[in-house]
């Protein structure tokens, strides 16, 4: 198992603040959803479908693409089209994997197994004697 | 504050280390505390799983084994893509005490970063489309 390495871990953890910084911002969240769930569109397109005018949309559509949460993509008619990028999501994901992992819960059931499992060793031992 | 690659846990049980490596180690001992199915492969490379009722699997892979100090495996993240090649690694450690075992138990590489996924987090879009738009527009614009 090769030793962690600083740098990549540093790298992880700034894409993961960015997508929960991302993710923090209510209308943020409703454009990566809108974008997940329907697939890339138009700032135009998001404003039709969100309650945010397209100028809000629009300066939201560019943090998300300096943060690498979205990438823009030519569209129809010289219309650039937001495309959700996954990448960073899996990296956050990853963190949030670190905050799921409970290891309380298993090692309290292996200390309970172990006292039950030498409490009912001694009760067979009284039983033959 | 940075997020966590390791978590580590140290509990007291009251129990010689060989006993607590079974429990640790064996298909019997594991299903009896962690999964509710297990099956153990004991070697080096060896295939581990555990099953739960609720439906999850863990596919584990044994990496270190020092009977009775020392037990490692490596595993799948959980939440990641099945296909995902990064594994955090778990090992247990077994320290014999005046009254039993020390048992601690390490979990790291939550921090990791594949150089794959280093590249796709960062570089396709910094250099991407963005500035490729930039040029289309220009070039659009010149055109009209």
């Amino acid at each position: 198992m090769p030793p962690p390495d600083p740098g990549a871990a540093k790298a992880a953890e700034a894409v993961a603040e960015q997508v929960f910084t991302a993710l923090a911002d209510p209308t943020r969240r409703a454009i990566l959803a809108t974008l997940a769930a329907d697939g890339p569109a138009t700032a135009t397109d998001l404003s039709g479908r969100l309650p945010i005018t397209r100028q809000a949309i629009a300066k939201h559509l560019a943090l998300l693409t300096e943060a690498g949460l979205v990438t823009a993509e030519p569209g129809e008619r010289r219309r650039v089209r937001y495309r959700l990028h996954s990448a960073p999501m899996q990296v956050a994901k990853q963190f949030l994997a670190a905050l799921a992992r409970d290891w309380d819960g298993p090692l309290a059931a292996l200390q309970s197994h172990l006292d039950k499992a030498k409490d009912n060793d001694q009760q067979k031992e009284g039983d033959t004697q | 504050m940075p997020f966590p690659d390791r978590i580590e846990r140290t509990v007291e049980l009251a129990h010689p280390p060989t006993t607590v490596w079974s429990a640790l180690t064996t298909s019997e001992g594991l299903s009896a505390w962690f999964g509710n199915e297990a099956s153990v492969d004991l070697r080096p490379g060896g295939k581990a799983w555990m099953k739960w009722d609720h439906g999850h699997t863990a596919d584990m892979r044994v990496e270190r084994i020092e009977e009775p100090a020392v037990f490692g495996f490596t595993w799948h993240i959980n939440g990641l893509p099945q296909e995902d090649p990064r594994r955090t690694y778990v090992e247990f450690t077994l320290e014999p005490t005046t009254t039993g075992t020390r048992l601690t138990v390490v979990e790291s590489g939550f921090a990791q970063l594949t150089d794959d996924a280093h590249r796709k987090a960062y570089n396709d879009n910094t250099g991407g489309w963005g500035s490729e738009l930039g040029e289309l527009a220009a070039y659009l614009d010149a055109a009209a």
